[in-house]
């Protein structure tokens, strides 16, 4: 297959990026967009041109690394799925394809379609956690949960991280990843006694890195490739709501 | 230089020389630890629980990842489970059991005492794990569930979907994040390490490249902790992570660590194929598949080009049912990985490259419905259908063996100390718990093991004779390890020849996956340590990495890893050629019982193979041979049998 490739090209954070040409002629139908990229860098490098930076790891869409958008979507059009699981036979032979970084103020451009996503980090460091030191923990089989809690508390915590909710949402927020993480521990007994300082805490956070707030565009919903449920930001909104009665109530 | 190899195994009888090793290991004073500064290199299970644990416990921790976050290591991949010897399931399980089934897994090549360890301390993994909100699958009343796996008779595997290694991850991920919060842990993603400094004899800091700016560091600690992953990279596909790499515990073998078992490399059965030169990764799929599918070939080699269903039955060759009638489609991997290659190898494997063979639910479908076959394995039908394009339920998935885990590693004592004092290795990095051939289910148990249970009572045994003995990252050791880094960084990118880096690093992996992959000869190995010089030196003449030092580049970081490859490549196939009998998954044609299964040497060949660096200089200089003898003082050595 043959395609037009227009690829954001940024050297760094401070310098001025834009959009070039490159032709991608003989590609595998079943190659995935980054091995396409692997294929067109191959040439730039032996024609002596800078290959196009990208970030990929484990290429089997759970590792969350990857963070472009594809024709203008996060991960591209092929959802769910993160753009390692994009395959080329789902695009026309022909098509001009666009593929940009993910756009978040809060996700400072590292070079080309590379993003600096340390601020999802700093909002997990601000309270996404249950304080168990290793020791302590009581035998596992004391806590018993319902298996309904249990598998919601899963559909949470199945995140894979990648920022694709933030990168797909008008308002940049980047409530599906915080509402994912809250609500996955929330679920869970073994998260109650630091309920109420988590949801806080991360909320703060999240404001603090300059993500926006929710307007139910379910944007992130769709793109998302561990196909998280926008119910879990109506989750978060209670949890933070309870935390803020609480809180005022003395508890 | 290096005296006989000790262990350091703790006396006494087997199920009481952990609880004895504990209680008379050195401790640390709590208003000493945070005089301690501990370098951890990676974060993924073992890292990461590592990190976390020694943070905890008040040591000052510097923690580095090459991955943009510490959540991204490649441990998040693993699907399947987590062994632990919790008998839930009331069904005879014991630790001994758990310790049996996994050095009998590993086709007694390990060491006892730290198999039995790894199993005592499994119940532990399990409730650390839960109480940090780890969401395993549970039972209608609330107790959690258990799933069988691979080589055990008993149902002892811990599971959350087919996400485990996600969840565990994400657990000591949020452990990590705790302590970062709380300072007691510095992170350093997107850092890679390129050398370990050794002063005095003790490993002392290591030289890192900020993969962001270029910058290299010299970092200072009281001891490293190398927690880096396998190696299966080195066949240039495999199911890894694209950056998985050999380049810290080879680099710290450059400096003296000893090599333990490298060529005890693990291949997956059932994988989705290569399909072309373009491709980067395998991906695996699920074992479980072969339970209702049925494997087979054209039994002419003319037929390969047809489309399976225009073969009639009787032009079919259901090879394993045929060799394995006991067995059939569910024989061990090892056995269903190298009938594979024998059928492909006759020219009779289906696919692009004639390198594939059938799982066909035709059969399954006719006789279960569509239904029962989309209710057991719909998710993997899709996975499959999203790669390849194809409809399993329609066509026959076409599958191929993978490289996916490597039980060899940095040779490490009980302490999980390596040879150097203050180096320790972890995980999948370290040798020591899985021997010749890796059972399911058990690296995450591993991981785990070493980082949250392990390491915490052992460092501090070594720590303690060590106040106020770290060098300053001014010192001239760590001025000389810099230099050859930079020296180093310097050949790669000045090197400016026409060949690409990827295809070096194919041409590479294709010669260890014919010569040291699934079933390897003298004739062969010989060949291929023949041919793998000749590839570096082409390599350092005609590679071209592009761009410059003092930047992100991603050419040059693996650039660094491929040229470390190129030579672990040789040190792989020569321990091949040394270990002259087959075990686990090191199958040497010229060893094998008249079914076609391994046959070890126990005579000559119960012993741990750790080689020692003697110098490259374009040339190899042969690496040193250490042998560490393995003592079995509780269990008998069979020949493994499927029967």
């Amino acid at each position: 297959m043959n395609f037009r490739l227009k690829v954001w090209r940024q050297s760094n954070a401070k310098a001025e990026g834009k959009l070039v040409d490159y032709d991608a002629p003989g590609i595998p139908p079943q190659a995935s967009v980054l091995e396409m990229l692997d294929i067109v860098n191959e040439r730039l490098v032996l024609e002596g041109e800078e290959p196009i930076a990208f970030d990929s790891d484990c290429r089997e869409g759970i590792c969350g690394t990857c963070s472009m958008s594809v024709n203008g979507e996060a991960h591209g059009p092929d959802h769910p799925g993160a753009a390692c699981e994009l395959y080329m036979r789902k695009f026309r032979d022909g098509e001009t394809i666009v593929i940009e970084p993910f756009r978040v103020k809060s996700f400072p451009i590292v070079k080309d379609l590379v993003v600096d996503r340390s601020a999802l980090d700093r909002i997990v460091q601000a309270g996404g956690f249950i304080s168990a030191r290793a020791g302590s923990a009581p035998e596992a089989n004391s806590i018993p949960v319902a298996k309904p809690d249990a598998d919601l508390s899963m559909e949470a915590a199945a995140c894979i991280g990648c920022g694709a909710c933030a990168a797909a949402c008008p308002n940049a927020s980047a409530m599906l990843f915080t509402a994912a993480k809250v609500s996955h521990l929330a679920l869970l007994p073994q998260g109650e006694p630091e309920r109420i300082k988590r949801v806080v805490g991360m909320v703060r956070a999240m404001d603090a890195e300059g993500f926006c707030n929710c307007t139910n565009t379910y944007e992130c919903e769709a793109v998302c490739p561990a196909e998280i449920s926008a119910s879990f930001i109506a989750k978060l909104n209670r949890e933070y709501s309870r935390a803020s009665l609480k809180r005022s109530a003395g508890e | 230089m290096i005296g006989e190899l000790n262990a350091h195994i703790p006396h006494g009888p087997l199920d009481r020389k952990w609880t004895n090793h504990k209680d008379h290991s050195r401790l640390v004073n709590p208003n000493n630890r945070r005089k301690f500064e501990i370098i951890v290199v990676g974060s993924g299970l073992a890292g990461g629980a590592a990190a976390a644990t020694l943070g905890e416990l008040g040591y000052r921790v510097k923690c580095f990842c090459y991955q943009d976050s510490p959540r991204r290591a490649h441990s998040i991949a693993a699907q399947g489970g987590i062994n632990a010897a919790k008998n839930y399931q009331n069904d005879g399980d014991s630790v001994y059991r758990l310790f049996y089934d996994t050095i009998k897994g590993g086709d007694f090549r390990s060491r006892e005492a730290n198999v039995y360890r790894l199993a005592e301390v499994s119940g532990n993994i399990i409730d650390q794990c839960v109480a940090q909100g780890v969401p395993f699958a549970r039972e209608y009343g609330g107790l959690l569930a258990n799933r069988s796996f691979g080589g055990a008779q008993v149902s002892r595997t811990f599971y959350a979907r087919g996400q485990t290694g996600q969840q565990l991850l994400l657990g000591c991920y949020s452990a990590l994040c705790r302590q970062i919060a709380a300072g007691t842990v510095q992170m350093f993603p997107q850092t890679e390490m390129l050398d370990v400094v050794i002063v005095d004899g003790h490993a002392k800091g290591i030289i890192t490249r900020d993969l962001r700016t270029g910058k290299i560091d010299n970092v200072a600690g009281d001891a490293v902790v190398l927690a880096t992953g396998g190696y299966g990279n080195v066949f240039y596909l495999s199911t890894n992570a694209r950056g998985c790499n050999v380049t810290a515990t080879y680099r710290a073998y450059k400096k003296g660590a000893l090599f333990a078992n490298p060529c005890f490399t693990q291949i997956h059965p059932t994988c989705i194929p290569h399909s072309g030169d373009y491709q980067s990764k395998l991906t695996l799929m699920s074992e479980s598949l072969r339970n209702d599918g049925r494997v087979w070939v054209p039994k002419r080699k003319e037929d390969t080009s047809k489309a399976p269903n225009q073969i009639p039955q009787s032009d079919r060759d259901y090879y394993l049912e045929r060799k394995y009638p006991s067995f059939g489609n569910l024989s061990p991997r090892d056995i269903s990985s190298r009938a594979a290659k024998e059928v492909c190898d006759e020219g009779r494997g289906v696919g692009p490259g004639g390198r594939g063979v059938y799982l066909d639910f035709a059969d399954a479908i006719k006789r279960l419905g569509e239904q029962t076959i989309r209710e057991r394995y719909g998710n993997l039908f899709e996975v499959y259908e999203k790669i390849t394009g194809e409809n399993a339920y329609n066509v026959p998935m076409r599958i191929y063996p993978a490289v996916h885990y490597t039980m060899g590693g940095l040779w490490v004592d009980y302490n999980l100390m390596s040879n150097i004092p203050g180096l320790f290795v972890i995980g999948e990095a370290n040798f020591s718990d899985h021997g010749a051939n890796r059972l399911g289910a058990s690296a995450l148990m591993q991981g785990l093991a070493d980082g949250y249970f392990v390491l915490p009572y052992t460092l501090p045994n070594y720590l303690a004779g060590q106040v106020n003995r770290r060098p300053s990252a001014d010192a001239p050791e760590f001025k000389d390890a810099e230099k050859e880094v930079r020296a180093k960084i310097n050949r790669l990118l000045k090197t400016n020849g026409k060949c690409s880096l990827d295809s070096i690093h194919r041409e590479l992996g294709t010669l260890l996956w014919d010569k040291c992959g699934m079933a390897r000869n003298k004739a062969g190995l010989e060949e291929a340590l023949g041919k793998i010089p000749a590839l570096r030196e082409k390599f350092w003449r005609e590679v071209r990495v592009p761009g410059d030092g003092e930047d992100f580049n991603q050419s040059l970081e693996r650039a660094g890893r491929v040229a470390d490859f190129l030579e672990f490549a040789e040190l792989m196939c020569a321990d091949a050629l040394t270990r002259d009998e087959s075990c686990g998954a090191h199958f040497r044609e010229e060893h094998q019982t008249s079914e076609g299964e391994a046959l070890r040497d126990d005579d000559n060949f119960a012993s741990v193979f750790a080689w020692e660096f003697q110098g490259c200089n374009g040339m190899m200089t042969p690496p040193k041979l250490h042998r560490e003898a393995l003592h079995f003082e509780t269990v008998h050595l069979t020949q493994r049998s499927y029967k």
